[in-house]
């Protein structure tokens, strides 16, 4: 160091303009180039995973010819989807549960869906040591990806599998408080063991209409009387007193101006309180609340309710809709407010409410990944519950909460009665075309006091809620509790 | 066992690159003559091993034996240089020589990689370019009276720069290349190099107002010129350059700041007049939302980037393909993907360690008009680094610049071959003196 001083100041004895400038210009640059090497590195360590994660990046070639797809694995440790390789040498990929997890987990051969689109390079990358992977490389042996530790309980998927039964339909299961999701069925499904060969029959037949549907997410149907839970809740806004004095007069038709509704069919259900009026779900009670209520406000709650906008959801979904304008006409004022009209929400969307309701008010962001790990089983990357937003106070979802329970003790949801817990919901009976029958919907939570699990049922044409999704909800119930005790 | 080979050369070129790299920082703490030729020589086998390497991955890749003899011929070039340029000019940068060879012998291995063809007839560019280059030293030797032409520089420019903006086909939006039928020629990345000169020139003779007023005309000029012909990547660096100079001149910030302050404005105007550019800033901003069009470019580039990680997925493995315009404004992100992004850094370190070169040689002379030049110079290069690199990397919108001496472009790299003579030019000089 000295020498390069006493050099330095031999250098500025000669007569020359002195050379603060052109320092201060290297300096600048030789700054702005290590930015580069600064920003290269962040970007490697910290983005580079994320980015390059995008259906646009065609490079996935490059890292099937270096590593084997990695497993995806149920939250206990089942493999959900692993790759084989076969004698000759090459790599199949094997769902051992076939059908029963067909649309969540997806498939990876003509195109991707599911996770297997969503962690497609997590499962291509493979962080096993830096060693073994070297020395596989040099002995020209695949790397293992990484694998997928899922959310999904096998037990439930199974309960929910099997309680869908023949019907089309879809039930999506989650834990309230923290955003995992459970389960997540869809219906009618495929055998993703043979996709390659079926894939003419999956996207040609007329009656296959969206097998590769998953409906969890996908399918849009209208909400029928789960819906009531919203308008119920405006309803108290407006009015706070309602839950004591509110009071009407059912004769099984309700008439606003020139619109008519009736009640399910035509049943009168005589004088009615609030709690009456949602347990029995008596379309006119509610069709006079909507009559009464500011049409504006309703909208921004519905949209805070996510109507309209994305849902905080990573794998393929589509929006759900509320319509309802100061311009609508009476039919559909008092037609949306039942839950028909031209409102449209996806299985997964109104279990999303059913858990903020569950959870006191907090949305948490739902999702399907708990851990990255090695092929050895090494933790990469954890995902940890996170709140999505507070989307209504914790008084409001208890005075529905309320409302939900007696549902099932005392009203429509009188399926999910039971000795074990207090399970609290709504059902739904949601009509769609005047010559066929209506799909069935069931939204609710369990333990009443202390959820654990909520779920959102619809199953295609079965008839009423009370008759179908409320029983399909009791054995998914049923499922996780006696698997609880033990 | 190919396998084998291939492997063990990503990894030896990671090595190697980085240890040249290292050497060419150690250099600047050694004094001993002894010891900078030691460092000389360990970085000259680095040179020839990564040569070596990389071109044995690309024949065991393709199986093409033209390679061989391209392989061969570089061979020869790089010792042709490395040996036969000090014995002419003792007293040049032997450092310097090194680094161009470095960032030669990357880029050829890219290209080859990349095509074939482009790789050969750039080889051959490079060839003609460095014989020219050699005497340019000589030149300015010889004539010592270059510094008084200082209006002439300026007007060759902009009667260069002004046939351009007449005659020009538009490619990319931008009007760029003189085509002569058979070879197609950039001016604007010569004049680059006389607009150097000309601003050198002037402030050799006085930084006194009436000057700078004089030469910021005459380079308002050339930027102008060069936004008519929608090359604004040309245009950014030639105003940056001015204001860098004015202020190394005259050492007033307020001309650094003042002048910065008005490109500001006129980037913004830019922004708001140009639809060329207004793509590039949305591309930068958020290119996910419009990877379909817009983004596509960096989208790419990224996904080259990161799919390399650090260490690369090997010389042939990847697919820098798949980015438009690899070969030229995109180089940088096809030597991250299958080199690594370790020896990206390195590339970076080692424009660094040119740029270092090129300002400390400026600061040792003693003549103002050759004090000038380099510094120029100096600067040139170190914008276009930043902005083809930041650009690969999103770090800035992409501007459509080369990366000198490693991107496809014959008049790129031969006026970079000529940039890296005159500096050697300035050190002999200083040295003879
Ligand atoms: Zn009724």
């Amino acid at each position: 160091m000295k020498k390069q001083n006493n050099t330095k100041k031999k250098k500025n004895v000669k007569p020359k303009d002195s050379n603060r400038e052109f320092y201060r210009i290297m300096y600048l640059f030789s700054g702005l180039f290590l930015l580069l090497c600064g920003y290269l590195c962040y970007f490697l360590i910290f983005e580079s995973r994320e980015v390059i994660n995008n259906p646009y990046n065609l490079r996935q070639e490059t890292f099937e010819r270096k590593i084997v797809r990695g497993e995806i694995l149920s939250s206990d440790g089942e493999i959900l989807a692993e790759t084989l390789i076969t004698d000759n040498g090459e790599e199949a990929r094997f769902y051992p549960y076939k059908e029963m997890f067909a649309h969540v987990v997806g498939y990876s051969q003509n195109g991707k869906t599911g996770l297997e689109q969503k962690y497609n390079f997590e499962l291509l990358t493979s962080d096993i040591p830096f060693y073994e992977k070297l020395y596989r490389e040099f002995m020209d042996i695949k790397n293992p990806g990484n694998q997928l530790v899922t959310t999904l309980s096998v037990k439930l998927q199974q309960a929910a599998y099997e309680a869908l039964g023949e019907h089309r339909g879809a039930v999506v299961v989650l834990e309230p408080s923290t955003g995992k999701i459970l389960a997540m069925v869809s219906k009618p499904d495929f055998d993703p063991n043979t996709i390659v060969t079926d894939w003419e029959r999956l996207i040609n037949s007329d009656s296959a209409d969206g097998i590769l549907l998953n409906r969890a997410t996908q399918g849009l149907y209208p909400p029928g009387s789960t819906f009531k839970i919203l308008t119920a809740l405006e309803y108290m806004r407006e009015y706070p007193s309602a839950p004591e004095n509110f009071s009407y007069e059912c004769n099984g038709i309700f008439s606003y101006n020139n619109a008519e509704i009736n009640c399910y069919h035509g049943k009168s259900h005589g004088n009615l309180d609030f709690i009456g009026a949602f347990e029995k779900s008596c379309n006119g009670a509610f069709a006079y609340m909507g009559s009464d209520i500011s049409i504006s406000d309703f909208y921004d709650l519905c949209e805070s309710f996510l109507f309209n906008t994305e849902l905080p959801f990573p794998l393929a979904y589509k929006k759900s809709s509320f319509l309802l304008t100061e311009e609508s006409e009476d039919w559909e004022l008092v037609q949306t407010a039942i839950g028909q009209g031209k409102t449209t929400i996806s299985p997964l969307h109104n279990a999303l409410i059913t858990a903020t309701i569950a959870n006191g008010g907090i949305l948490m962001q739902p999702y399907l990944v708990s851990e990255i790990q090695t092929a050895y089983g090494q933790q990469v990357k954890q995902y940890l519950p996170s709140v999505y937003k507070r989307l209504i106070s914790p008084e409001e979802a208890a005075a529905l909460t309320k409302l939900m329970t007696s549902c099932v003790t005392e009203g429509t949801g009188y399926a999910l009665l039971s000795d074990s817990y207090t399970a609290a919901g709504k059902t739904g009976t949601a009509e769609w075309d005047e010559k066929k029958e209506s799909h069935s919907w069931f939204v609710g939570f369990a333990p009443a006091e202390n959820p654990q699990i909520a779920v959102s049922i619809i199953m295609e044409e079965a008839g009423t809620g009370s008759d179908y999704a409320a029983p399909a909800a009791k054995k998914i119930f049923d499922v996780f509790f006696s698997d609880k005790k033990k | 066992m190919q396998n084998i080979v291939m492997e063990c050369a990503q990894y030896i070129i990671i090595f190697l690159i980085t240890c040249y790299t290292w050497q060419s920082f150690a250099y600047f703490g050694k004094k001993s003559e002894v010891q900078k030729r030691k460092i000389a020589a360990r970085q000259n086998f680095c040179i020839l091993g990564v040569h070596f390497l990389g071109y044995v991955s690309g024949y065991l890749a393709t199986g093409k034996e033209e390679l061989i003899l391209l392989y061969g011929a570089q061979t020869v070039y790089f010792i042709c240089v490395i040996f036969l340029f000090p014995t002419a000019y003792p007293d040049c940068s032997r450092m310097l020589i090194s680094h161009m060879c470095m960032l030669l012998n990357i880029g050829f291995i890219i290209l080859t990689r990349l095509s074939y063809p482009l790789a050969v007839k750039q080889f051959l560019i490079v060839c003609g370019g460095s014989v020219l280059a050699s005497v340019v030293p000589w030149i300015m030797k010889k004539f010592r009276e270059l510094r008084k032409f200082a209006w002439i520089y300026g007007i060759i420019g902009i009667l260069l720069l002004l046939t351009v903006y007449l005659t020009a086909d538009t490619t990319n939006g931008a009007k760029l290349f003189l085509d002569f039928k058979y070879i197609s020629f950039q001016p604007s990345e010569f004049v680059k190099l006389i607009y150097v000169f000309f601003i050198a020139a002037m402030f050799e003779k006085s930084s006194s107002f009436m000057q700078v007023i004089k030469t910021s005309l005459m380079a308002a000029v050339h930027v102008l010129l060069l936004v008519a012909s929608k090359d604004l990547g040309g245009a950014l660096i030639y105003a940056l350059v001015y204001l860098m100079m004015v202020y190394a001149a005259t050492k007033k910030n307020l001309y650094l700041f003042g002048g910065l302050l008005c490109a500001s404005a006129a980037s913004y105007t830019a922004w708001r007049l140009f639809d060329h550019i207004q793509v590039r800033v949305t591309a930068w901003l958020n290119p996910w939302t419009v990877i379909d069009t817009k983004g596509y470019q960096i989208a790419q580039s990224l996904f080259a980037i990161g799919t390399g990680g650090f260490l690369g997925v090997g010389l042939y493995e990847g697919s820098p393909g798949q980015i438009p315009i690899v070969e030229q404004d995109f180089i940088f992100s096809a030597i991250a993907e299958e080199l690594g992004g370790i020896s990206a850094i390195c590339v970076i370190l080692i424009c660094l360690g040119c740029l270092l070169l090129f300002f400390n040689i400026a600061i040792e002379s003693r003549n103002t008009f050759y004090r000038y030049l380099a510094y120029g110079l100096a600067v040139t290069y170190g914008i276009q680094v930043f902005l083809t690199i930041g650009g690969a990397m999103k770090l800035i919108p992409s501007t459509g610049v080369t990366l000198p001496l490693v991107s496809y472009g014959g008049s790129s790299v031969l006026s970079t071959l000529c940039m890296f003579a005159v500096i050697e030019g300035v050190k002999t000089f200083e040295k003879a003196e």
